[in-house]
């Protein structure tokens, strides 16, 4: 029965039987009365869900059929768009609610729920507290829990983390020098490299300096680096030296507000339960960070590092000798100050608007403004520094249930409304927007979790409390889900081990939440089915000692890789395979791509990933279709035209796809005679269905990637489709037709593709309709990837030729991961409930990547099946598993772990308001392919109207008027809106078919962060850009002017500002800019003098214009992708674009940000 | 005591339910199949949608019921049978089936070819929970006609 059939299962099943068998714990899933929705059709029928039912598919109008909640029709008259009116004076109730409503927070809740099964973790002493792991000052007590006493509440601490976690992208993960030293010894059963010779008898102080030298050796230029890149996630330059010693004076002086004096660890900070025995102290010394930064080397070398020893010992107090007594002061400090605020909420808030803070949040504003603002980025810089003891703190027997609930104990004692749930008025709040980007919030796990836990730029969830019943989760009418990017250019941990440790029932890798019963024993945290450690485990190589397992690499890393051994193959690993096909009709060589192709290609044809065994090949159509052969020994490229369309067929199989260094010199030859090959065409048919098809064949033997350019509609031969767009009806308000596809053909052809292992990416560069919606169906389901250029042509467009060039630059040379295959595991009772993204979805967990690429994004949404009552954390994990371009099998794992929550208080404190809107938008856009825009347009109105009344009726305890959000969702009604007047959604406005579906597909396949700047640009004042404040980055100076509101009462005329909206940034000029601004920045002398579509600021030699350079170079460094500049006048073309994202602003067809409040705070008072 | 058509009718229908309720069973266990792994979606959803060009696939000697067309097939000729002999009562009970069969089939996704099930949105879980839930309606649905057909030509055939 099991796969018994061909089909795209034919090159996985392997992985199936070997690796994944038995990977879907929970199958069987009980029934719980949903009223199902049917797909394909989401009629009335399908819309309605009972009240009470998961949050499905179908997030809208769901909860509550009877409540026609249809956003009101524009320009009615009542809404005042008027200024904001103060419906009640703050001060009479906002400091209320947030102490009084939630009297039992979650800690207590917590506490009072009994013990996750199991005996808490308990390693015996003599194997997991020897000498090394202690600090200094707390070696010397018998293990206490102290690290269970650090929950991690403080919102301003922990979350600086996000994005300072700038991973490096370079290094391929097998390249990172494993650095680590020693004196090579035969390989070790697991190759995993020991770290230093610190042996578990040695002093803690001598681990600490081999603990550095990995990463002054992976990182030279920052010779100062952070600890933290003991995840893998290694500080790019932001880190310079003089950082560490800022780091704790900034963070010192914070300190004392939050809890007793550092010298005295306060008692409830420090419950020293005898039975969690061995727990680990804060600060376990570097020997993990050892085990981090093990690669796959086994031969690596100690290098001579001594200075670097040195910082580090500076760096990292804890683990020197010479700052013995500090250093536990120190953590002592770093945990009262987590201990002091109960949960954590989004950071960067400027507490200072506000009239009247709850009490035990004016320490946070104090704090905020005793320093100097500072950027998250900044503030990453300084957080590795203080923070690194603590990411040692993986206790030996991982987080065992006594450790937790002592945690949460302690947290009780303290706790007072978390910052996250402080009650916000929206109609009264004018400047919610933080001034900086928002980072992600902290799940409300104990510190050491939370150390260790994944990076949220990789995973994270939607809900950082996950809801103990699928009833509270509907009662809080938010959707649950995960966002991933799990192939994010990073350098991570990689180990090379004979022997993966995987559960023997889920098949979940071990991770750092597993629980260590004793020494050869562990419990999954997924299916809690206890395994044994085997032998070859229990030899850690890193600290070369025996018997502890809890400090290998995979049991401290939230993020690794592994490379796989034969099992997990079922046929060799395939070479690295590029196909292009290229759209050489006369439109396409009108518009001139095919110069900057070929140039590209030429360029970067050293830099493709791959080894010895790369292929490539090419294939050119119009109404025709072209093969190029390139065998070896033939003195230029033979063109074989197949005419035959109809039934395509391969002209000589075997030489059309070339090894790409054996015949190198012929590519050259083909890449520069090409444009010129086809430069008199004439011919305006295209026959694409039939050169996919032609070129599934090619590749289906090996597999491989194909690159299609096309310029229009194809109109031959298979696959052919018709203009269905009306342009008379682009700004029509009402329905919009045309948004799934015309034809199943694309979609069937991306499945065999996809069981071949074939990926396809599409790039479109074309003036008039293409169908995106059919054509997009061949990448979505095959796990390419789709990039639009609208209007290309390469005298009209300059910017869009930069663009793509810049594109197809990232697009040729970025990682690539081939025959990949992504398994979600959730802890039972937690279950997948939809994916989001391009992929092929195998069975309820497995997704077919045929390609994986560093820049595809994926959303899962999750439904609870089981009541979660008696646990306290629940995990997910997503295993990447593929072939690297080098030909090796690798599995990428993350592991994530949240806190369960039993109190609707907990869950919203919990929200993270980004990830919700991406994931609403994920969620939208299928809805709107399925249903109809204006639904989806409802249910993402009604998503907030929901959550906001669920909010007022359950948390809130105290009835007031204005329309009231906690604080971690202030944003939320903006998104919302922001959404509803984003490209895809938005309606009334002239929008081109195709754009709006481009703008569709990025939203489900970008990862989080860039798909919020398309949803929410940032907009930024530029013309009086200063240095105060500013990130130091490899000598470049880089401001950090404050994200600014988008309304156009922040503009003003005598400025100009940049508006970043992810894929394009735009620079508007004020008709009265100060000339000070055009002279040096744009060079000209004056307004008028502006040019029509200027793209690129001019390189002068003055402060202003290299501040100004310095800071778009930044944001554009920070995305894989080409952002292209448009400088825009009063006159510009684009200034209904620009003006379009002026989403707080009413439109003609759309409301104000204050007028969608009103219309929210009417629904919700209903 | 008579056997007349209407009683042929209900006999026909009876061993055609005894069919349908075959096809239900099997569809219960095809989607509780891909629910726990055991199949790929691409593979079920050809086996459930009736597809022509798969014939090809010698290595498969197996006899591909493809579900979907003839269970509406023989529930729509019964229906005319019944229509035909003029049963007006059991019409009637079978009319909301036949009409749920219409419009199951005209809101389908695009397809090339004939069939319901569309193995790239086919594992997503309300659509997989509503396919399993209509298997198990359906089921009961026919274990009753069944029944209820047993009765109507006893009926029938006494009565007359």
């Amino acid at each position: 029965m099991l796969f018994e059939s061909g089909g795209i299962t034919e090159n996985l099943d392997g992985f199936d039987q070997l690796s994944w068998q038995g990977g879907w714990i929970n199958a069987s899933r009980p029934d719980t009365g949903e009223k199902a929705t049917l797909g394909p059709s989401q009629n009335p029928v399908g819309l309605q869900q009972l009240p009470g039912v998961s949050y499905g598919m179908t997030h809208q109008p769901t909860y509550n059929p009877m409540q026609a909640k249809a956003p009101a029709p524009p320009g009615t008259g009542l809404y005042p768009s008027g200024p904001y009116q103060p419906v009640h004076p703050v001060s009479s109730y906002q400091p209320g609610p947030p102490l009084s409503s939630y009297p039992a927070p979650s800690g207590q809740a917590l506490l009072t729920r009994p013990l996750m099964g199991g005996p808490p973790s308990h390693t015996p002493p003599q194997s997991a507290s020897p000498g090394p792991r202690l600090p200094p000052a707390q070696a010397t007590p018998p293990p206490p829990a102290v690290s269970s006493s650090s929950y991690y509440p403080n919102p301003r601490q922990p979350q600086p983390m996000a994005p300072a976690w700038h991973y490096n992208t370079a290094p391929p993960p097998m390249g990172q020098p494993t650095s680590m030293s020693i004196p090579p010894r035969g390989p070790v059963p697991n190759h995993v490299n020991p770290a230093a010779s610190s042996t578990p008898s040695s002093t803690p102080y001598s681990s600490a300096p081999p603990a550095h030298v990995p990463h002054s050796v992976t990182q030279p230029p920052g010779p100062g680096m952070p600890p933290t890149s003991l995840h893998g996630y290694t500080q790019p330059g932001p880190a310079p030296p003089p950082m560490t010693h800022m780091a704790p004076h900034t963070y010192q002086p914070s300190r004392a507000p939050y809890g007793p004096p550092p010298t005295g660890p306060p008692p409830t900070m420090k419950p020293t339960p005898p039975p969690t025995g061995t727990l680990m102290p804060n600060a376990t010394p570097p020997p993990p960070k050892a085990d981090a930064q093990c690669g796959g080397a086994v031969n690596s070398t100690l290098p001579p590092t001594e200075p670097d020893c040195q910082e580090g010992d500076i760096e990292c107090p804890g683990t020197v000798a010479g700052n013995g007594p500090q250093a536990p002061n120190s953590y002592n400090h770093v945990d009262n100050k987590m201990a002091g605020l109960p949960q954590p909420g989004p950071p960067g808030r400027h507490l200072g608007h506000y009239p009247s803070l709850p009490p035990g949040y004016q320490n946070t504003s104090a704090l905020h403004n005793a320093g100097p603002p500072m950027h998250p980025a900044m503030q990453a810089a300084t957080q590795p520094y203080t923070q690194p003891p603590q990411t040692y703190q993986q206790p030996p027997g991982g987080p065992g249930p006594a450790q937790l609930s002592q945690s949460l104990a302690a947290l009780s004692l303290q706790s007072s409304t978390p910052e996250s749930l402080r009650v916000v008025n929206l109609l009264q709040e004018r400047n919610l927007l933080p001034p900086n980007p928002m980072p992600a919030p902290t799940p409300c796990l104990p510190q050491d979790l939370q150390k260790i836990n994944c990076n949220p730029e990789v995973f994270r969830s939607t809900l950082t409390s996950i809801p103990q019943t699928q009833s509270l989760l509907n009662k809080a009418k938010m959707p649950l889900g995960l966002l991933l990017h799990p192939f994010k250019d990073l350098s991570l941990p990689v180990v090379t081990s004979s022997t993966i440790v995987r559960c023997r029932s889920c098949r979940t890798y071990i991770n750092p939440f597993v629980n260590f019963l004793d020494q050869r024993r562990w419990k999954c945290n997924l299916c809690y089915r206890v395994n044994d450690v085997p032998e070859e485990f229990m030899y850690n190589p890193v600290s070369r000692s025996y018997g502890e397992p809890h400090k290998r690499p995979e049991v401290q890393n939230a993020t690794i890789e592994f490379i796989a051994p034969s099992e997990y193959m079922l046929r060799p690993p395939q070479p690295a395979v590029y196909l292009f096909i290229l759209d050489v009709s006369h439109n396409a060589v009108e518009t001139g791509y095919l110069n900057v192709f070929c140039q590209s290609l030429l360029d970067n044809i050293n830099a493709l990933p791959g080894d010895s065994r790369t292929k490539v090949g090419f294939i050119t159509f119009d109404s025709t279709i072209h093969f190029y052969n390139l065998q070896e020994g033939l003195s230029q490229p033979q063109m074989l035209i197949v005419s035959d369309i109809e039934d395509i067929f391969l002209p000589t199989p075997d030489s059309l796809l070339v090894n790409l260094n054996e015949c190198k010199e012929l590519v050259q030859d083909l890449l520069k005679s090409l444009p010129n090959l086809f430069e008199k065409t004439m011919e305006t048919q295209s026959a694409l269905g039939s050169a996919l098809q032609a070129a599934f064949k090619l590749l289906s033997p090996t597999g491989g990637r194909m690159s299609i350019f096309q310029t229009q509609l194809p109109n031959l031969g298979v696959g052919a489709l018709q203009s269905r767009e009306d342009p008379n009806q682009r700004a029509s308000a009402k329905d919009i037709q045309h948004l799934s596809p015309a034809t199943d053909f694309y979609k069937k052809l991306a499945l065999d593709c996809s069981g071949q292992q074939v990926a396809v990416d599409l790039f479109l560069l074309s003036s008039q309709y293409c169908d995106l919606a059919s054509l997009g169906c061949i990448s979505r389901y095959s796990a390419g990837s789709v990039y639009y250029y609208p209007s290309y042509h390469h005298q009209h467009n300059p910017a869009q030729v930069e663009c793509f060039q810049k594109d197809l630059k990232r697009y040729l040379t970025r990682k690539i991961g081939f025959e990949a295959v992504m398994r979600i595991r959730c802890t039972k009772g937690l279950s997948i409930h939809t994916f989001h993204g391009n992929f092929f979805v195998r069975s309820t967990d497995l997704l077919s990547l045929p390609n994986v690429n560093p820049d595809a994004g994926f959303a899962v949404q999750m439904s609870i099946e089981e009541n979660l009552d008696d646990m306290q954390v629940v995990s997910f994990q997503a295993a990447l598993l593929y072939t690297s371009s080098k030909g090796e099998r690798r599995i990428r794992v993350h592991t994530l772990c949240l806190p369960v929550v039993n109190s609707l208080a907990d869950i919203f404190a919990g929200a993270d308001v980004q990830a919700i809107t991406g994931l609403l938008a994920c969620m939208a856009v299928d809805r709107s392919a399925t249903a109809s825009l204006s639904d989806a347009r409802d249910a993402m109105t009604n998503a907030a109207i929901d959550s906001l009344t669920s909010y007022r009726q359950s948390v809130l305890t105290i009835q007031q008027p204005g329309l009231l959000a906690p604080a971690c969702l202030r944003l939320f009604p903006l998104f919302i809106l922001a959404l509803l007047k984003q490209k895809a959604f938005r309606t009334g406005t002239s929008t081109r078919l195709d754009d709006r579906l481009f703008a569709m597909c990025q939203l489900k396949y970008q990862p989080l962060v860039y798909a919020l700047l398309m949803i929410h640009p940032a907009l930024y004042r530029v013309d009086d850009l200063t240095d105060e404040g500013a990130l130091n980055i490899n000598d470049r100076t880089i401001p950090q002017p404050r994200v600014l509101q988008l309304s156009v009462e922040k503009l003003s005329r005598e400025a100009a500002f940049l508006m970043d909206a992810g894929t394009v940034m735009y620079l508007w000029i004020g008709r009265n800019c100060h000339p000070n601004f055009l002279t040096q920045v744009l060079g000209v002398p004056n307004y008028a003098a502006v040019p029509d579509n200027l793209y690129l600021l001019p390189e002068l030699d003055t402060a202003e214009s290299q501040r100004t350079r310095a800071f778009i170079g930044w944001l554009r460094d920070q995305r894989p992708f080409f952002p292209s500049l448009h400088v825009i006048r009063d006159e510009s073309q684009l200034k209904p674009t620009f003006m379009q994202n002026m989403i707080e602003d009413r439109t003609e067809s759309a409301l104000s940000y204050y007028e969608f409040l009103l219309h929210l705070q009417q629904q919700i008072s209903k | 005591m008579a056997f007349t058509f209407a009683a042929f009718c209900y006999m026909l229908a009876l061993l055609l339910t005894a069919a349908l309720i075959f096809f239900a069973i099997w569809h219960i266990i095809a989607f509780d199949e891909l629910k726990t792994d055991y199949k790929n979606p691409i593979d079920q959803c050809n086996t459930l949608n009736p597809t022509i060009e798969k014939v090809k696939k010698i290595k498969r000697v197996k006899i591909a019921i493809k579900l979907v067309l003839p269970e509406y097939l023989i529930h729509f000729f019964f229906c005319v049978m019944f229509f035909c002999a003029a049963e007006w009562l059991t019409l009637c009970l079978n009319l909301p089936l036949l009409a749920y069969h219409v419009w199951r089939y005209m809101s389908r996704p695009v397809m090339s070819c004939p069939g319901l099930y569309d193995p790239t949105t086919i594992m997503n879980a309300d659509i997989l929970a509503f396919c399993q839930k209509e298997g198990w309606c359906k089921l009961a649905f026919y274990l009753l006609s069944f029944f209820y057909y047993l009765y109507g030509m006893i009926y029938v055939l006494v009565s007359s």
